[in-house]
Protein backbone atom coordinates (compact mmCIF):
# COMPACT_ATOMS: atom_id res chain seq x y z
CA UNK A 1 0.00 0.00 0.00
CA UNK A 2 1.37 3.35 -0.99
CA UNK A 3 1.79 5.80 1.89
CA UNK A 4 -0.04 8.66 0.19
CA UNK A 5 -3.18 6.53 -0.03
CA UNK A 6 -3.44 6.87 3.76
CA UNK A 7 -4.25 10.54 3.29
CA UNK A 8 -7.01 9.89 0.80
CA UNK A 9 -9.86 9.59 3.37
CA UNK A 10 -8.79 12.85 5.04
CA UNK A 11 -8.65 14.62 1.68
CA UNK A 12 -12.12 13.31 0.79
CA UNK A 13 -13.39 14.45 4.19
CA UNK A 14 -11.96 17.93 3.68
CA UNK A 15 -13.55 18.11 0.24
CA UNK A 16 -16.97 17.26 1.69
CA UNK A 17 -16.40 19.74 4.52
CA UNK A 18 -15.53 22.43 1.99
CA UNK A 19 -18.67 21.68 0.02
CA UNK A 20 -20.83 22.00 3.13
CA UNK A 21 -19.05 25.20 4.21
CA UNK A 22 -19.64 26.67 0.76
CA UNK A 23 -23.34 25.94 1.13
CA UNK A 24 -23.36 27.82 4.43
CA UNK A 25 -21.48 30.82 3.11
CA UNK A 26 -23.30 31.02 -0.20
CA UNK A 27 -26.73 29.39 0.00
CA UNK A 28 -28.19 28.16 -3.26
CA UNK A 29 -30.84 30.29 -4.90
CA UNK A 30 -34.11 28.42 -4.45
CA UNK A 31 -36.28 30.82 -6.42
CA UNK A 32 -38.46 28.91 -8.84
CA UNK A 33 -38.57 30.73 -12.16
CA UNK A 34 -41.28 30.23 -14.72
CA UNK A 35 -40.08 28.55 -17.91
CA UNK A 36 -42.66 30.48 -19.91
CA UNK A 37 -40.55 33.64 -20.28
CA UNK A 38 -40.46 34.51 -23.97
CA UNK A 39 -43.41 32.22 -24.63
CA UNK A 40 -47.08 32.91 -25.11
CA UNK A 41 -49.25 33.31 -22.05
CA UNK A 42 -51.29 30.10 -21.59
CA UNK A 43 -54.90 30.55 -22.67
CA UNK A 44 -57.15 31.16 -19.70
CA UNK A 45 -60.39 32.88 -18.86
CA UNK A 46 -61.06 33.50 -15.20
CA UNK A 47 -64.45 34.60 -13.90
CA UNK A 48 -64.84 37.95 -12.20
CA UNK A 49 -64.75 37.81 -8.43
CA UNK A 50 -65.91 41.35 -7.65
CA UNK A 51 -68.50 43.65 -9.13
CA UNK A 52 -66.77 46.53 -10.86
CA UNK A 53 -63.82 44.45 -12.05
CA UNK A 54 -64.08 42.31 -15.16
CA UNK A 55 -62.64 38.80 -15.05
CA UNK A 56 -59.23 37.89 -16.41
CA UNK A 57 -58.56 36.95 -20.03
CA UNK A 58 -55.21 35.73 -21.29
CA UNK A 59 -55.69 37.34 -24.71
CA UNK A 60 -56.16 40.99 -25.61
CA UNK A 61 -55.77 43.87 -23.22
CA UNK A 62 -52.54 45.23 -24.67
CA UNK A 63 -49.25 45.27 -22.79
CA UNK A 64 -49.82 44.82 -19.09
CA UNK A 65 -48.62 43.57 -15.76
CA UNK A 66 -50.30 40.38 -14.59
CA UNK A 67 -50.20 40.22 -10.82
CA UNK A 68 -50.78 36.89 -9.08
CA UNK A 69 -51.95 37.82 -5.60
CA UNK A 70 -54.38 37.06 -2.78
CA UNK A 71 -56.05 38.94 0.02
CA UNK A 72 -54.72 36.39 2.53
CA UNK A 73 -51.13 37.08 1.51
CA UNK A 74 -49.38 39.66 3.66
CA UNK A 75 -46.57 40.59 1.22
CA UNK A 76 -49.31 41.29 -1.35
CA UNK A 77 -50.72 44.00 0.92
CA UNK A 78 -47.28 45.59 1.04
CA UNK A 79 -46.95 45.36 -2.72
CA UNK A 80 -50.20 47.18 -3.59
CA UNK A 81 -48.54 50.57 -2.98
CA UNK A 82 -45.94 49.85 -5.66
CA UNK A 83 -48.60 48.58 -8.03
CA UNK A 84 -50.46 51.88 -7.56
CA UNK A 85 -47.25 53.71 -8.56
CA UNK A 86 -46.99 51.60 -11.70
CA UNK A 87 -50.65 52.23 -12.49
CA UNK A 88 -50.00 55.98 -12.22
CA UNK A 89 -47.25 55.57 -14.80
CA UNK A 90 -49.82 54.13 -17.17
CA UNK A 91 -49.28 50.39 -16.77
CA UNK A 92 -52.45 48.33 -16.90
CA UNK A 93 -52.54 45.89 -14.01
CA UNK A 94 -54.63 42.74 -14.24
CA UNK A 95 -54.91 40.58 -11.16
CA UNK A 96 -55.27 36.84 -10.68
CA UNK A 97 -56.72 36.34 -7.20
CA UNK A 98 -55.56 32.97 -5.93
CA UNK A 99 -57.95 31.06 -3.63
CA UNK A 100 -59.79 34.18 -2.65
CA UNK A 101 -63.27 35.09 -1.43
CA UNK A 102 -65.15 38.15 -2.67
CA UNK A 103 -65.69 39.58 0.84
CA UNK A 104 -62.05 39.17 1.83
CA UNK A 105 -60.88 40.65 -1.45
CA UNK A 106 -63.22 43.66 -1.22
CA UNK A 107 -61.92 44.35 2.29
CA UNK A 108 -58.32 43.98 1.09
CA UNK A 109 -58.83 46.46 -1.76
CA UNK A 110 -60.63 49.05 0.34
CA UNK A 111 -57.93 48.83 2.99
CA UNK A 112 -54.78 48.85 0.87
CA UNK A 113 -55.94 50.43 -2.40
CA UNK A 114 -57.11 49.10 -5.72
CA UNK A 115 -54.72 49.40 -8.67
CA UNK A 116 -56.41 46.60 -10.64
CA UNK A 117 -58.12 46.91 -14.00
CA UNK A 118 -59.40 43.34 -14.04
CA UNK A 119 -59.40 40.60 -11.39
CA UNK A 120 -59.99 36.96 -12.21
CA UNK A 121 -60.74 34.33 -9.61
CA UNK A 122 -58.38 31.35 -9.46
CA UNK A 123 -60.05 29.27 -6.78
CA UNK A 124 -57.82 26.19 -7.06
CA UNK A 125 -54.50 27.82 -8.04
CA UNK A 126 -54.86 26.34 -11.55
CA UNK A 127 -53.95 29.51 -13.40
CA UNK A 128 -51.11 30.17 -11.02
CA UNK A 129 -49.68 26.74 -11.87
CA UNK A 130 -50.40 27.20 -15.59
CA UNK A 131 -48.25 30.34 -15.46
CA UNK A 132 -45.36 28.54 -13.81
CA UNK A 133 -45.77 30.64 -10.70
CA UNK A 134 -45.03 29.00 -7.38
CA UNK A 135 -46.88 31.31 -5.05
CA UNK A 136 -48.19 34.76 -4.27
CA UNK A 137 -47.24 37.46 -4.99
CA UNK A 138 -45.69 37.15 -8.41
CA UNK A 139 -45.90 39.49 -11.37
CA UNK A 140 -45.53 38.93 -15.10
CA UNK A 141 -45.14 41.53 -17.79
CA UNK A 142 -47.00 40.48 -20.90
CA UNK A 143 -46.57 42.34 -24.19
CA UNK A 144 -49.29 43.29 -26.67
CA UNK A 145 -48.88 39.99 -28.52
CA UNK A 146 -49.45 38.03 -25.34
CA UNK A 147 -45.82 36.97 -24.87
CA UNK A 148 -44.55 36.81 -21.28
CA UNK A 149 -41.52 39.10 -21.11
CA UNK A 150 -40.62 39.38 -17.46
CA UNK A 151 -41.28 37.69 -14.16
CA UNK A 152 -40.90 39.13 -10.70
CA UNK A 153 -41.02 36.59 -7.88
CA UNK A 154 -42.22 37.97 -4.56
CA UNK A 155 -43.54 41.40 -3.69
CA UNK A 156 -42.47 44.31 -5.90
CA UNK A 157 -40.72 46.60 -3.44
CA UNK A 158 -39.88 50.29 -3.97
CA UNK A 159 -36.37 49.18 -5.02
CA UNK A 160 -37.80 46.99 -7.81
CA UNK A 161 -39.86 49.70 -9.53
CA UNK A 162 -36.99 50.68 -11.86
CA UNK A 163 -36.51 47.10 -13.08
CA UNK A 164 -40.22 46.58 -13.61
CA UNK A 165 -40.61 49.86 -15.51
CA UNK A 166 -37.64 49.05 -17.73
CA UNK A 167 -39.02 45.60 -18.43
CA UNK A 168 -42.38 47.12 -19.29
CA UNK A 169 -40.84 49.63 -21.67
CA UNK A 170 -38.81 46.86 -23.29
CA UNK A 171 -42.02 44.91 -23.82
CA UNK A 172 -43.71 47.77 -25.70
CA UNK B 1 -41.89 45.10 24.69
CA UNK B 2 -41.58 46.64 21.25
CA UNK B 3 -39.42 43.72 20.21
CA UNK B 4 -41.96 41.24 21.49
CA UNK B 5 -44.74 43.05 19.64
CA UNK B 6 -42.66 42.99 16.47
CA UNK B 7 -41.98 39.30 16.93
CA UNK B 8 -45.65 38.51 17.43
CA UNK B 9 -46.51 40.60 14.39
CA UNK B 10 -44.02 38.77 12.21
CA UNK B 11 -45.21 35.43 13.54
CA UNK B 12 -48.86 36.23 12.93
CA UNK B 13 -48.02 37.65 9.53
CA UNK B 14 -46.26 34.48 8.46
CA UNK B 15 -49.11 32.39 9.77
CA UNK B 16 -51.68 34.57 8.05
CA UNK B 17 -49.84 34.35 4.77
CA UNK B 18 -49.45 30.59 4.92
CA UNK B 19 -52.89 29.57 3.76
CA UNK B 20 -56.07 30.84 2.25
CA UNK B 21 -59.46 30.28 3.81
CA UNK B 22 -60.89 28.33 0.89
CA UNK B 23 -61.40 24.56 1.21
CA UNK B 24 -58.87 22.28 -0.51
CA UNK B 25 -59.30 21.40 -4.15
CA UNK B 26 -61.82 18.61 -4.78
CA UNK B 27 -59.32 15.86 -5.52
CA UNK B 28 -56.58 17.12 -3.20
CA UNK B 29 -57.27 14.42 -0.63
CA UNK B 30 -59.86 12.29 -2.38
CA UNK B 31 -58.88 9.28 -4.44
CA UNK B 32 -60.19 8.76 -7.93
CA UNK B 33 -63.04 6.26 -8.26
CA UNK B 34 -61.14 4.12 -10.76
CA UNK B 35 -58.36 2.29 -8.87
CA UNK B 36 -56.20 1.99 -11.98
CA UNK B 37 -56.33 5.72 -12.59
CA UNK B 38 -55.69 6.40 -8.92
CA UNK B 39 -52.63 4.14 -9.01
CA UNK B 40 -51.29 6.06 -12.02
CA UNK B 41 -51.98 9.42 -10.38
CA UNK B 42 -50.47 8.35 -7.09
CA UNK B 43 -47.28 7.07 -8.73
CA UNK B 44 -46.95 10.36 -10.58
CA UNK B 45 -47.62 12.46 -7.49
CA UNK B 46 -44.79 10.74 -5.66
CA UNK B 47 -42.35 11.94 -8.29
CA UNK B 48 -43.47 15.58 -8.48
CA UNK B 49 -41.91 18.17 -6.27
CA UNK B 50 -43.99 20.48 -4.12
CA UNK B 51 -43.42 24.09 -5.21
CA UNK B 52 -43.14 25.63 -1.78
CA UNK B 53 -41.74 22.86 0.40
CA UNK B 54 -39.10 21.85 -2.18
CA UNK B 55 -37.89 18.82 -0.23
CA UNK B 56 -41.18 16.94 -0.41
CA UNK B 57 -43.22 15.36 -3.15
CA UNK B 58 -46.75 16.65 -3.64
CA UNK B 59 -47.97 13.28 -2.39
CA UNK B 60 -46.26 13.87 0.98
CA UNK B 61 -46.74 17.58 1.42
CA UNK B 62 -49.55 19.19 3.32
CA UNK B 63 -48.99 22.59 1.75
CA UNK B 64 -52.05 24.09 0.14
CA UNK B 65 -50.45 24.39 -3.26
CA UNK B 66 -49.44 20.71 -3.09
CA UNK B 67 -53.12 19.91 -2.57
CA UNK B 68 -54.00 21.98 -5.60
CA UNK B 69 -51.33 20.17 -7.62
CA UNK B 70 -52.71 16.80 -6.53
CA UNK B 71 -56.14 17.99 -7.61
CA UNK B 72 -54.73 19.01 -10.96
CA UNK B 73 -52.90 15.70 -11.46
CA UNK B 74 -55.94 13.60 -10.52
CA UNK B 75 -58.31 15.58 -12.73
CA UNK B 76 -56.00 15.29 -15.72
CA UNK B 77 -55.50 11.56 -15.19
CA UNK B 78 -59.25 11.16 -14.79
CA UNK B 79 -59.75 12.98 -18.07
CA UNK B 80 -57.62 10.28 -19.71
CA UNK B 81 -54.28 12.03 -19.89
CA UNK B 82 -51.12 9.93 -19.58
CA UNK B 83 -49.00 10.57 -16.46
CA UNK B 84 -45.95 11.45 -18.54
CA UNK B 85 -47.97 14.07 -20.43
CA UNK B 86 -48.93 15.69 -17.12
CA UNK B 87 -45.29 15.61 -16.06
CA UNK B 88 -44.24 17.22 -19.34
CA UNK B 89 -46.89 19.91 -18.90
CA UNK B 90 -45.50 20.79 -15.47
CA UNK B 91 -41.87 20.63 -16.62
CA UNK B 92 -42.75 23.10 -19.39
CA UNK B 93 -43.76 25.52 -16.65
CA UNK B 94 -41.30 24.91 -13.85
CA UNK B 95 -38.39 23.18 -15.53
CA UNK B 96 -36.98 19.75 -14.64
CA UNK B 97 -36.81 21.01 -11.11
CA UNK B 98 -40.45 20.07 -10.53
CA UNK B 99 -39.87 16.41 -11.38
CA UNK B 100 -38.03 13.96 -9.15
CA UNK B 101 -37.17 11.86 -12.20
CA UNK B 102 -34.20 13.52 -13.89
CA UNK B 103 -34.12 13.06 -17.68
CA UNK B 104 -31.03 11.66 -19.42
CA UNK B 105 -29.30 14.83 -20.65
CA UNK B 106 -25.68 15.99 -20.85
CA UNK B 107 -26.04 17.75 -17.47
CA UNK B 108 -27.32 14.61 -15.79
CA UNK B 109 -24.90 12.11 -17.35
CA UNK B 110 -22.65 12.11 -14.26
CA UNK B 111 -25.70 11.39 -12.14
CA UNK B 112 -26.73 8.39 -14.22
CA UNK B 113 -23.16 7.21 -14.69
CA UNK B 114 -22.22 7.46 -11.00
CA UNK B 115 -23.66 4.04 -9.97
CA UNK B 116 -21.82 2.32 -12.83
CA UNK B 117 -18.58 4.13 -11.96
CA UNK B 118 -18.90 3.14 -8.31
CA UNK B 119 -19.70 -0.47 -9.23
CA UNK B 120 -16.68 -0.60 -11.52
CA UNK B 121 -14.48 0.92 -8.80
CA UNK B 122 -15.78 -1.61 -6.29
CA UNK B 123 -15.15 -4.48 -8.66
CA UNK B 124 -11.62 -3.23 -9.25
CA UNK B 125 -10.95 -3.04 -5.48
CA UNK B 126 -12.47 -6.47 -4.87
CA UNK B 127 -10.43 -7.99 -7.68
CA UNK B 128 -7.24 -6.76 -6.02
CA UNK B 129 -8.25 -8.34 -2.71
CA UNK B 130 -9.13 -11.70 -4.27
CA UNK B 131 -5.94 -11.87 -6.27
CA UNK B 132 -3.78 -11.33 -3.19
CA UNK B 133 -5.63 -14.05 -1.29
CA UNK B 134 -5.35 -16.55 -4.12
Amino acid sequence: MKRWLLWLPLILFLLVLGLVALGLVKPANRTVRSQLLGKAMPAMTLPAILLGHPGFHSSGGGPRLVNVFASWCVPCAVEVGQLAELRKKGIAIDGIAVRDRPDDLARFLSRYGDPYRAIGSDSESRSMIALGSSGVPESFIVDARGIIRYQHVGAIGPQDLGDVLRAYEAAQ
Amino acid sequence: MKRLAAFIFVLSASMASADSSLPPSRYADTQLADPRQEAKASALMQTLRCLVCQGQSIADSEAEVAGDMRGLVRERIQAGEEPEAVRTWLVERYGNWVSYRPPLAPVTWPLWAAPLVFLAGGAWLARGRFRRRG
